[in-house]
């Protein structure tokens, strides 16, 4: 279910070919930030992960010609992304459990919410009320913000690379999956991790 | 009718429209009723548009120097 590539990428496609100038810089722009933050959970330093997005750019012209639609320019893009990010974070030493999803972590997450229930099921430690119940109020709370920021590098990365791909960037189940192969389920699972941890991040700062 | 339990382990999914319409059913009337639960999956949904935020306020659109001379390089190719 991913998001089909349109005539407009094709368009773009040939507008790129051509030596566009404009098109190539507003293409960058679109996603360049998005990028970075994406290698960012592959691999932990600032300038190593510029170096694989600005590398990723220039594998994408190379193999532009070849683009020939099957999926969105986007999705084709951080395909060619994720190959070489998780290249170099093996590199680095460091593998990305997409598939494992029993670590200790989640087994601690799982009673920390286990805890919060009867036996029957119903809450036993109920979420109080937040001080602050609106996007708009909590921006302005940087105590809350730098904690969900926090949150959010401190996440098993795996975790951390769907909800920045889902929430942080709003892409769709089906693109998330496509881009980092995994199934819907697994997907899900991951997600659900990642945004029941940092509603408890939150939790700590803006519970009354 | 489903428990608060099992409303928070769907919450994902009823939020991804994944549920079955039998489920789904559940989850609305399991929330109709209960204003804990009601509360939890705004919280949720409040974390997901905060971070959103994130995405939203963090992007630059300077691109660097040295992509721009690969384009044109190439380009001229």
């Amino acid at each position: 279910m991913d998001q089909r590539s349109t005539g407009t990428d094709i368009q773009l496609r040939d507008q790129l070919l051509a030596g566009d100038e404009t098109a190539f810089e507003a293409l960058v722009a679109a996603h360049y930030g998005a990028m970075l933050r994406f290698v960012r959970t592959f691999v932990s330093r600032t300038d190593v992960a510029e170096e694989v997005v600005q590398e990723t750019w220039l594998a994408v012209l190379k193999g532009l010609p070849a683009f020939a639609g099957r999926s969105s320019l986007k999705t084709w893009i951080f395909r060619i992304l994720a190959n070489r990010a998780r290249t170099r974070a093996v590199r680095e030493g460091r593998v990305i459990p997409f598939a494992d999803l029993g670590s200790p972590e989640d087994d601690a997450l799982d009673a920390d919410m286990a805890l919060r229930f009867s036996a029957g099921g119903a809450w036993s430690q109920p979420p109080g009320p937040w001080e602050a119940d609106t996007p708009e109020s909590i921006l302005l709370r940087r105590e809350a913000m730098n904690r969900l920021q926090a949150a959010l590098e401190t996440l098993p990365p795996a975790q951390r690379t769907v909800v920045t791909l889902r929430d942080v960037e709003g892409w769709s189940a089906g693109e998330v999956c496509n881009v980092l192969e995994i199934g819907e389920t697994n997907q899900r699972v991951l997600l659900h991790r990642a945004r029941t941890r940092l509603r408890r991040a939150l939790e700590g700062v803006l519970a009354r | 009718m489903l428990t608060c339990r099992e409303v928070v382990t769907l919450a994902t999914d009823y939020a991804d429209a994944r549920l079955p319409w039998p489920a789904r059913l559940q989850m609305r009337l399991h929330l109709a009723m209960c204003a804990i639960c009601r509360r939890y999956l705004e919280q949720l949904a409040l974390t997901t548009s905060l971070l959103r935020r994130l995405g939203t306020t963090l992007d630059r659109t300077e691109i660097p120097p040295s992509l721009r001379e690969a384009f044109k390089h190439r380009s001229t190719e």
